[in-house]
Protein backbone atom coordinates (compact mmCIF):
# COMPACT_ATOMS: atom_id res chain seq x y z
CA UNK A 1 0.00 0.00 0.00
CA UNK A 2 2.98 1.93 0.22
CA UNK A 3 4.28 1.92 -2.75
CA UNK A 4 5.34 5.11 -4.47
CA UNK A 5 6.38 5.13 -7.94
CA UNK A 6 8.85 7.43 -9.94
CA UNK A 7 7.47 9.18 -12.90
CA UNK A 8 8.10 11.90 -14.70
CA UNK A 9 5.19 14.98 -15.07
CA UNK A 10 4.93 15.55 -19.08
CA UNK A 11 2.02 17.86 -18.27
CA UNK A 12 0.46 20.25 -15.62
CA UNK A 13 -3.45 21.15 -16.19
CA UNK A 14 -4.13 23.88 -13.64
CA UNK A 15 -7.46 25.37 -13.38
CA UNK A 16 -9.37 22.59 -11.52
CA UNK A 17 -10.07 23.28 -7.84
CA UNK A 18 -6.61 20.72 -7.27
CA UNK A 19 -3.12 21.28 -9.49
CA UNK A 20 -2.98 17.75 -11.66
CA UNK A 21 -0.34 16.31 -13.51
CA UNK A 22 -0.05 14.18 -16.40
CA UNK A 23 2.79 11.30 -15.11
CA UNK A 24 4.80 9.15 -17.34
CA UNK A 25 5.50 5.78 -15.63
CA UNK A 26 7.82 4.04 -18.05
CA UNK A 27 5.45 4.24 -20.77
CA UNK A 28 2.34 4.16 -18.97
CA UNK A 29 0.68 7.33 -18.27
CA UNK A 30 -1.60 8.74 -15.50
CA UNK A 31 -2.92 11.48 -13.82
CA UNK A 32 -1.70 12.44 -11.02
CA UNK A 33 -2.44 15.06 -7.88
CA UNK A 34 0.40 17.76 -7.33
CA UNK A 35 -1.60 19.43 -4.42
CA UNK A 36 1.48 18.94 -2.36
CA UNK A 37 4.70 19.23 -4.71
CA UNK A 38 3.05 22.86 -5.65
CA UNK A 39 6.85 23.59 -6.99
CA UNK A 40 7.47 20.86 -9.37
CA UNK A 41 7.69 21.60 -12.83
CA UNK A 42 7.53 19.81 -16.18
CA UNK A 43 10.07 17.48 -17.20
CA UNK A 44 10.71 16.28 -13.15
CA UNK A 45 10.38 13.38 -11.52
CA UNK A 46 7.70 12.74 -8.90
CA UNK A 47 7.01 9.92 -6.40
CA UNK A 48 3.60 9.25 -6.82
CA UNK A 49 0.97 7.12 -4.21
CA UNK A 50 -2.36 6.46 -5.10
CA UNK A 51 -3.24 9.54 -7.12
CA UNK A 52 -0.95 12.21 -5.26
CA UNK A 53 2.89 13.15 -5.37
CA UNK A 54 4.18 12.62 -2.27
CA UNK A 55 7.64 13.70 -2.84
CA UNK A 56 9.89 15.45 -5.73
CA UNK A 57 12.90 12.54 -6.59
CA UNK A 58 15.82 14.62 -6.28
CA UNK A 59 18.00 13.92 -9.43
CA UNK A 60 21.22 15.03 -8.16
CA UNK A 61 21.05 12.76 -4.93
CA UNK A 62 19.54 9.80 -7.03
CA UNK A 63 22.71 9.84 -9.08
CA UNK A 64 24.99 10.53 -6.14
CA UNK A 65 23.75 7.30 -4.64
CA UNK A 66 24.30 5.40 -8.04
CA UNK A 67 27.60 6.52 -8.41
CA UNK A 68 28.34 5.89 -4.70
CA UNK A 69 27.43 2.29 -5.03
CA UNK A 70 28.94 2.10 -8.49
CA UNK A 71 32.28 3.31 -6.88
CA UNK A 72 31.99 0.04 -4.32
CA UNK A 73 35.13 -1.40 -4.92
CA UNK A 74 37.17 2.20 -4.45
CA UNK A 75 35.27 2.65 -1.29
CA UNK A 76 35.97 -1.08 0.06
CA UNK A 77 39.67 -0.36 -1.40
CA UNK A 78 39.92 3.15 0.52
CA UNK A 79 38.22 1.60 4.38
CA UNK A 80 40.88 -1.02 3.80
CA UNK A 81 43.78 1.44 3.75
CA UNK A 82 42.14 3.54 6.13
CA UNK A 83 41.93 0.23 8.13
CA UNK A 84 45.66 0.34 8.36
CA UNK A 85 47.85 1.41 11.04
CA UNK A 86 48.99 5.26 10.97
CA UNK A 87 52.61 5.00 10.95
CA UNK A 88 52.31 2.54 8.07
CA UNK A 89 51.61 5.00 5.63
CA UNK A 90 53.19 7.68 7.28
CA UNK A 91 56.47 5.56 6.89
CA UNK A 92 55.39 6.02 3.26
CA UNK A 93 54.97 9.87 3.20
CA UNK A 94 58.36 10.58 5.34
CA UNK A 95 60.83 12.09 2.88
CA UNK B 1 12.13 2.58 -15.90
CA UNK B 2 14.19 5.80 -14.90
CA UNK B 3 15.10 5.45 -11.24
CA UNK B 4 14.15 1.87 -10.56
CA UNK B 5 16.02 -0.28 -13.12
CA UNK B 6 19.59 1.36 -11.94
CA UNK B 7 18.48 0.25 -8.26
CA UNK B 8 17.89 -3.24 -9.65
CA UNK B 9 21.68 -3.89 -10.64
CA UNK B 10 22.86 -6.88 -10.26
CA UNK B 11 26.87 -6.61 -10.47
CA UNK B 12 26.06 -3.52 -7.99
CA UNK B 13 23.81 -5.52 -5.65
CA UNK B 14 26.55 -8.17 -5.38
CA UNK B 15 29.12 -5.50 -4.20
CA UNK B 16 26.92 -4.56 -1.42
CA UNK B 17 26.41 -8.10 -0.12
CA UNK B 18 30.08 -8.58 -0.35
CA UNK B 19 30.30 -5.55 1.57
CA UNK B 20 27.75 -6.65 4.76
CA UNK B 21 30.19 -9.61 4.70
CA UNK B 22 33.14 -8.16 4.85
CA UNK B 23 32.34 -5.37 7.87
CA UNK B 24 30.29 -7.99 9.66
CA UNK B 25 32.29 -9.11 12.85
CA UNK B 26 28.52 -10.61 14.69
CA UNK B 27 24.76 -11.85 14.72
CA UNK B 28 22.62 -8.60 14.47
CA UNK B 29 19.10 -8.96 13.99
CA UNK B 30 17.02 -5.89 11.72
CA UNK B 31 13.57 -5.15 11.34
CA UNK B 32 12.39 -3.58 7.80
CA UNK B 33 9.29 -1.64 8.73
CA UNK B 34 7.41 -2.11 5.57
CA UNK B 35 5.68 -4.72 4.07
CA UNK B 36 6.75 -3.83 0.78
CA UNK B 37 10.43 -3.82 1.64
CA UNK B 38 9.85 -7.31 3.02
CA UNK B 39 8.24 -7.99 -0.24
CA UNK B 40 11.77 -6.93 -2.32
CA UNK B 41 14.01 -8.76 0.83
CA UNK B 42 11.86 -12.39 -0.09
CA UNK B 43 11.61 -12.26 -3.65
CA UNK B 44 15.34 -11.46 -4.56
CA UNK B 45 16.33 -13.82 -1.64
CA UNK B 46 17.88 -10.41 -0.16
CA UNK B 47 17.75 -12.12 3.46
CA UNK B 48 18.84 -15.31 2.67
CA UNK B 49 22.16 -14.14 1.27
CA UNK B 50 22.84 -12.31 4.30
CA UNK B 51 25.92 -13.27 6.80
CA UNK B 52 24.91 -16.52 9.08
CA UNK B 53 23.32 -14.94 12.01
CA UNK B 54 22.11 -11.20 10.42
CA UNK B 55 18.77 -11.88 10.56
CA UNK B 56 15.93 -9.26 8.77
CA UNK B 57 12.72 -9.66 11.10
CA UNK B 58 9.40 -8.35 9.22
CA UNK B 59 7.93 -5.74 10.48
CA UNK B 60 3.79 -4.78 10.90
CA UNK B 61 3.84 -2.32 8.11
CA UNK B 62 0.95 -3.70 6.11
CA UNK B 63 -1.59 -1.60 6.58
CA UNK B 64 -4.49 -4.11 5.53
CA UNK B 65 -2.98 -7.04 7.60
CA UNK B 66 -2.89 -4.36 10.64
CA UNK B 67 -6.89 -3.12 10.03
CA UNK B 68 -8.79 -4.14 12.91
CA UNK B 69 -11.15 -7.08 12.31
CA UNK B 70 -13.91 -4.91 13.99
CA UNK B 71 -13.22 -2.22 11.10
CA UNK B 72 -13.65 -4.62 8.21
CA UNK B 73 -16.54 -6.04 9.73
CA UNK B 74 -17.94 -2.61 10.01
CA UNK B 75 -17.17 -2.01 6.38
CA UNK B 76 -18.97 -5.25 5.66
CA UNK B 77 -21.87 -4.49 7.33
CA UNK B 78 -21.92 -1.01 5.56
CA UNK B 79 -21.15 -2.56 2.09
CA UNK B 80 -24.44 -4.59 2.32
CA UNK B 81 -26.24 -1.79 2.89
CA UNK B 82 -28.10 -1.41 -0.70
CA UNK B 83 -28.38 2.34 -0.41
CA UNK B 84 -24.41 2.04 0.00
CA UNK B 85 -21.64 2.21 -3.08
CA UNK B 86 -18.75 0.86 -0.89
CA UNK B 87 -15.14 2.34 -1.99
CA UNK B 88 -11.93 0.60 -1.51
CA UNK B 89 -8.21 0.35 -2.30
CA UNK B 90 -8.07 -3.06 -3.96
CA UNK B 91 -5.67 -4.68 -1.37
CA UNK B 92 -8.86 -4.54 1.05
CA UNK B 93 -11.64 -6.62 -0.48
CA UNK B 94 -10.04 -10.12 -0.02
CA UNK B 95 -9.22 -9.68 3.58
CA UNK B 96 -11.49 -12.17 5.53
CA UNK B 97 -13.75 -9.92 7.93
CA UNK B 98 -15.03 -12.79 10.91
CA UNK B 99 -17.52 -14.42 8.50
CA UNK B 100 -16.78 -13.31 4.91
CA UNK B 101 -15.23 -10.61 2.96
CA UNK B 102 -15.87 -7.37 0.42
CA UNK B 103 -15.39 -9.63 -2.55
CA UNK B 104 -17.93 -12.03 -1.72
CA UNK B 105 -20.29 -9.15 -0.85
CA UNK B 106 -19.67 -8.10 -4.19
CA UNK B 107 -20.53 -11.50 -5.54
CA UNK B 108 -23.56 -11.37 -3.82
CA UNK B 109 -24.46 -7.79 -5.25
CA UNK B 110 -23.05 -5.43 -2.73
CA UNK B 111 -22.09 -2.26 -4.68
CA UNK B 112 -18.58 -2.55 -3.86
CA UNK B 113 -15.98 -0.92 -6.27
CA UNK B 114 -12.09 -0.68 -6.09
CA UNK B 115 -10.87 2.86 -6.57
CA UNK B 116 -7.12 3.71 -7.38
CA UNK B 117 -7.31 7.08 -5.59
CA UNK B 118 -9.54 8.33 -3.08
CA UNK B 119 -10.43 11.41 -5.37
CA UNK B 120 -11.74 8.71 -8.26
CA UNK B 121 -14.20 7.80 -4.85
CA UNK B 122 -15.27 11.14 -4.69
CA UNK B 123 -15.96 11.50 -8.29
CA UNK B 124 -18.07 8.59 -7.86
CA UNK B 125 -20.03 10.61 -4.75
CA UNK B 126 -20.58 13.36 -6.83
CA UNK B 127 -21.65 11.49 -10.37
CA UNK B 128 -24.05 9.56 -7.70
CA UNK B 129 -25.89 12.14 -5.21
CA UNK B 130 -28.50 9.58 -4.84
CA UNK B 131 -26.38 7.35 -3.08
CA UNK B 132 -24.61 7.42 0.09
CA UNK B 133 -20.51 6.81 -0.97
CA UNK B 134 -18.40 5.67 1.73
CA UNK B 135 -14.50 5.32 1.31
CA UNK B 136 -12.17 2.86 3.39
CA UNK B 137 -9.47 4.89 4.24
CA UNK B 138 -7.23 2.79 5.63
CA UNK B 139 -3.37 3.34 5.31
CA UNK B 140 -0.04 4.47 6.96
CA UNK B 141 1.13 7.77 6.98
CA UNK B 142 2.01 7.53 3.52
CA UNK B 143 -1.59 7.03 2.68
CA UNK B 144 -2.96 10.11 4.91
CA UNK B 145 -2.24 13.08 2.89
CA UNK B 146 -4.31 11.54 0.02
CA UNK B 147 -7.31 10.08 2.30
CA UNK B 148 -7.54 13.88 4.21
CA UNK B 149 -7.57 15.42 0.96
CA UNK B 150 -10.71 13.40 -0.64
CA UNK B 151 -12.54 14.26 3.20
CA UNK B 152 -11.05 18.25 2.70
CA UNK B 153 -12.70 18.33 -1.16
CA UNK B 154 -15.71 16.46 0.42
CA UNK B 155 -16.46 19.57 2.43
CA UNK B 156 -15.28 22.44 0.02
CA UNK B 157 -17.96 20.75 -2.02
CA UNK B 158 -20.57 20.26 0.32
CA UNK B 159 -21.12 16.48 -0.53
CA UNK B 160 -23.67 14.85 2.23
CA UNK B 161 -23.44 11.79 0.68
CA UNK B 162 -19.60 11.19 0.95
CA UNK B 163 -18.33 9.19 4.09
CA UNK B 164 -15.12 7.50 5.33
CA UNK B 165 -14.61 4.60 7.14
CA UNK B 166 -11.08 5.65 8.67
CA UNK B 167 -8.39 3.16 9.91
CA UNK B 168 -5.59 4.76 10.06
CA UNK B 169 -1.86 4.04 11.70
CA UNK B 170 1.88 5.24 12.88
CA UNK B 171 4.59 4.25 12.29
CA UNK B 172 6.89 5.85 15.61
CA UNK B 173 4.72 4.21 17.85
CA UNK B 174 4.22 0.72 16.63
CA UNK B 175 8.35 0.84 16.36
CA UNK B 176 8.23 2.21 20.20
CA UNK B 177 5.44 -0.63 21.39
CA UNK B 178 8.03 -3.23 19.52
CA UNK B 179 11.06 -1.78 21.65
CA UNK B 180 9.41 -1.70 24.93
CA UNK B 181 8.39 -5.45 24.16
CA UNK B 182 10.38 -7.77 26.91
CA UNK B 183 10.99 -10.80 23.90
CA UNK B 184 12.08 -7.35 21.59
CA UNK B 185 14.98 -8.49 19.42
CA UNK B 186 15.45 -5.55 17.33
CA UNK B 187 18.62 -3.91 17.05
CA UNK B 188 18.18 -2.08 14.38
CA UNK B 189 15.35 -0.66 12.22
CA UNK B 190 15.21 -0.28 8.10
CA UNK B 191 12.16 2.67 8.36
CA UNK B 192 9.85 3.03 5.78
CA UNK B 193 11.57 5.27 2.71
CA UNK B 194 7.69 6.79 1.92
CA UNK B 195 6.14 7.29 5.45
CA UNK B 196 9.32 9.71 5.67
CA UNK B 197 8.75 11.04 2.33
CA UNK B 198 5.57 12.28 3.89
CA UNK B 199 6.78 12.53 8.03
CA UNK B 200 10.47 13.46 7.61
CA UNK B 201 12.30 11.68 10.39
CA UNK B 202 12.98 14.34 13.47
CA UNK B 203 10.20 12.06 14.95
CA UNK B 204 12.44 8.78 14.92
CA UNK B 205 15.51 10.73 16.16
CA UNK B 206 14.21 10.41 19.72
CA UNK B 207 13.64 7.06 19.69
CA UNK B 208 17.29 5.98 18.21
CA UNK B 209 18.16 7.84 20.88
CA UNK B 210 16.41 6.37 23.91
CA UNK B 211 16.37 2.99 22.82
CA UNK B 212 19.93 3.40 21.51
CA UNK B 213 18.78 1.76 17.97
CA UNK B 214 20.17 2.31 14.71
CA UNK B 215 17.44 3.53 12.45
CA UNK B 216 18.33 4.45 8.61
CA UNK B 217 15.21 5.47 6.39
CA UNK B 218 15.53 3.38 3.00
CA UNK B 219 14.12 2.83 -0.06
CA UNK B 220 11.75 0.00 -1.84
CA UNK B 221 14.35 -1.26 -4.61
CA UNK B 222 16.78 -4.07 -4.00
CA UNK B 223 20.06 -1.73 -3.85
CA UNK B 224 18.08 0.55 -1.79
CA UNK B 225 17.44 -2.48 0.97
CA UNK B 226 20.87 -3.56 0.67
CA UNK B 227 23.04 -0.31 1.12
CA UNK B 228 19.90 0.65 4.14
CA UNK B 229 21.51 -3.07 5.52
CA UNK B 230 24.73 -2.26 5.34
CA UNK B 231 24.50 1.59 7.14
CA UNK B 232 22.39 -0.49 10.17
CA UNK B 233 24.88 -3.08 10.22
CA UNK B 234 27.81 -0.47 9.85
CA UNK B 235 25.83 1.74 12.91
CA UNK B 236 25.30 -1.48 14.92
CA UNK B 237 29.52 -2.61 14.47
CA UNK B 238 30.58 0.89 15.69
CA UNK B 239 28.26 1.07 18.30
CA UNK B 240 26.07 4.00 16.99
CA UNK B 241 22.71 4.27 17.01
CA UNK B 242 21.18 7.80 15.27
CA UNK B 243 18.67 8.49 12.43
CA UNK B 244 20.46 7.98 8.68
CA UNK B 245 18.61 8.57 5.56
CA UNK B 246 19.77 5.41 2.73
CA UNK B 247 17.02 7.17 0.43
CA UNK B 248 17.72 11.04 0.04
CA UNK B 249 16.25 11.11 -3.43
CA UNK B 250 12.97 11.09 -2.12
CA UNK B 251 13.30 12.17 1.52
CA UNK B 252 13.91 14.96 3.50
CA UNK B 253 14.36 15.39 7.20
CA UNK B 254 11.27 17.58 7.35
CA UNK B 255 9.27 15.56 5.16
CA UNK B 256 6.26 17.08 2.72
CA UNK B 257 5.33 19.70 5.27
CA UNK B 258 1.96 20.60 2.77
CA UNK B 259 0.84 17.01 3.29
CA UNK B 260 1.47 17.43 6.65
CA UNK B 261 -0.74 20.54 7.25
CA UNK B 262 -3.33 18.79 5.40
CA UNK B 263 -3.43 15.84 7.15
CA UNK B 264 -3.19 17.74 10.55
CA UNK B 265 -5.94 19.84 9.75
CA UNK B 266 -8.43 16.77 8.77
CA UNK B 267 -7.31 14.47 11.37
CA UNK B 268 -6.34 14.31 15.00
CA UNK B 269 -3.86 11.51 16.73
CA UNK B 270 -5.57 9.41 18.88
CA UNK B 271 -5.76 5.34 19.98
CA UNK B 272 -5.80 2.41 17.32
CA UNK B 273 -6.38 -1.16 17.91
CA UNK B 274 -4.15 -2.99 15.44
CA UNK B 275 -4.92 -6.32 13.66
CA UNK B 276 -3.02 -8.89 15.88
CA UNK B 277 -0.81 -6.21 17.73
CA UNK B 278 -3.70 -5.15 20.47
CA UNK B 279 -4.43 -1.54 21.27
CA UNK B 280 -1.78 1.38 20.96
CA UNK B 281 -1.90 4.80 22.47
CA UNK B 282 -1.40 7.85 20.33
CA UNK B 283 -0.84 5.40 17.07
CA UNK B 284 -3.77 6.47 14.58
CA UNK B 285 -5.70 9.36 13.00
CA UNK B 286 -9.00 10.06 13.57
CA UNK B 287 -11.36 12.85 12.13
CA UNK B 288 -11.28 15.95 13.86
CA UNK B 289 -14.76 17.23 15.00
CA UNK B 290 -15.09 19.49 12.29
CA UNK B 291 -14.78 16.14 9.75
CA UNK B 292 -17.14 14.47 12.43
CA UNK B 293 -20.18 14.41 10.05
CA UNK B 294 -18.17 12.55 7.19
CA UNK B 295 -17.70 9.88 9.86
CA UNK B 296 -18.71 6.53 8.46
CA UNK B 297 -19.19 5.01 11.69
CA UNK B 298 -21.46 7.70 13.00
CA UNK B 299 -23.58 7.97 9.79
CA UNK B 300 -24.40 4.48 9.52
CA UNK B 301 -25.76 2.52 12.78
CA UNK B 302 -23.70 -1.23 12.17
CA UNK B 303 -25.03 -2.58 15.40
CA UNK B 304 -22.96 -4.67 17.95
CA UNK B 305 -19.70 -6.22 16.03
CA UNK B 306 -18.82 -9.26 17.67
CA UNK B 307 -15.69 -10.18 15.95
CA UNK B 308 -14.04 -14.04 14.87
CA UNK B 309 -10.44 -14.67 14.15
CA UNK B 310 -9.77 -18.38 12.48
CA UNK B 311 -8.18 -20.50 15.17
CA UNK B 312 -5.74 -21.45 13.18
CA UNK B 313 -4.01 -18.51 11.74
CA UNK B 314 -0.88 -16.86 13.85
CA UNK B 315 -0.90 -13.54 12.05
CA UNK B 316 -0.26 -11.61 15.20
CA UNK B 317 2.68 -13.63 16.05
CA UNK B 318 3.99 -12.89 12.66
CA UNK B 319 3.32 -9.14 12.62
CA UNK B 320 4.97 -8.88 15.73
CA UNK B 321 7.99 -10.82 14.09
CA UNK B 322 7.84 -13.64 17.14
CA UNK B 323 7.38 -15.83 14.45
CA UNK B 324 7.92 -16.35 10.62
CA UNK B 325 4.71 -18.02 8.21
CA UNK B 326 7.06 -21.04 8.12
CA UNK B 327 6.17 -21.28 12.16
CA UNK B 328 2.77 -21.59 10.95
CA UNK B 329 0.85 -25.06 10.65
CA UNK B 330 -1.92 -23.64 8.25
CA UNK B 331 0.66 -21.92 5.81
CA UNK B 332 0.51 -23.21 2.57
CA UNK B 333 -1.98 -25.78 3.75
CA UNK B 334 -5.17 -24.96 5.11
CA UNK B 335 -4.24 -20.97 3.91
CA UNK B 336 -2.93 -19.97 0.80
CA UNK B 337 -3.66 -16.49 -1.63
CA UNK B 338 -6.96 -18.01 -3.36
CA UNK B 339 -8.35 -18.67 0.11
CA UNK B 340 -6.49 -16.93 2.87
CA UNK B 341 -7.22 -17.34 6.67
CA UNK B 342 -5.28 -14.36 7.49
CA UNK B 343 -4.97 -10.66 5.94
CA UNK B 344 -0.83 -11.09 5.48
CA UNK B 345 -1.95 -14.32 3.06
CA UNK B 346 -4.05 -11.35 0.88
CA UNK B 347 -1.72 -8.13 1.00
CA UNK B 348 0.58 -7.87 -1.75
CA UNK B 349 2.22 -6.31 1.52
CA UNK B 350 2.11 -9.03 4.16
CA UNK B 351 4.21 -11.37 5.02
CA UNK B 352 2.97 -14.83 4.57
CA UNK B 353 1.84 -13.70 0.82
CA UNK B 354 5.77 -12.14 0.35
CA UNK B 355 6.91 -16.21 1.56
CA UNK B 356 4.24 -17.75 -0.43
CA UNK B 357 5.01 -15.75 -3.87
CA UNK B 358 8.64 -16.74 -3.50
CA UNK B 359 7.59 -20.10 -2.90
CA UNK B 360 9.43 -20.58 0.72
CA UNK B 361 8.35 -23.58 2.37
CA UNK B 362 6.56 -25.30 0.00
CA UNK B 363 6.89 -27.93 -2.17
CA UNK B 364 7.70 -26.31 -5.32
CA UNK B 365 8.82 -22.83 -5.75
CA UNK B 366 6.28 -20.39 -7.49
CA UNK B 367 8.94 -17.78 -8.23
CA UNK B 368 12.36 -17.41 -8.90
CA UNK B 369 14.59 -14.46 -7.47
CA UNK B 370 15.89 -11.91 -9.79
CA UNK B 371 19.66 -12.64 -9.21
CA UNK B 372 21.32 -15.21 -6.90
CA UNK B 373 23.05 -13.44 -4.29
CA UNK B 374 24.33 -16.61 -2.62
CA UNK B 375 26.79 -16.92 -5.71
CA UNK B 376 28.65 -13.85 -4.75
CA UNK B 377 32.45 -13.50 -4.62
CA UNK B 378 33.89 -13.49 -0.97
Amino acid sequence: MCLGIPGKVIEIRDGGPLRMALVDFGGARKEACLAYVPEVQVGEYVIVHVGFAISRLDEEEALRTLEMLRTLDELMVQQELGAMPADADAGVAAP
Amino acid sequence: MKYVDEYRDSLVARKLVAEIHRITTRPWALMEVCGGQTHTLVKQGIDEALPAGVRMIHGPGCPVCVTPLEQIDKALAIAARPDVIFTSYGDMLRVPGSSTDLLSLKARGADVRIVYSPLDALKIAVANQDRQVVFFAIGFETTAPANAMAVSRAAALGLDNFAVLVSHVLVPPAMTAILESPTCQVQAFLAAGHVCAVMGWTEYEPIAERYHVPIVVTGFEPLDLLEGILMAIRQLEEGRAVVENQYARAVTRGGNLAAQETVLRVFEVGERTWRGIGTIPASGYHLRPEFAKFDAEARFDVGDIHTREHPACIAGEILQGTKTPLDCTAYGVLCNPQKPLGAPMVSAEGVCSAYHAAGRGLAAPTAFPLYDLAKVDR
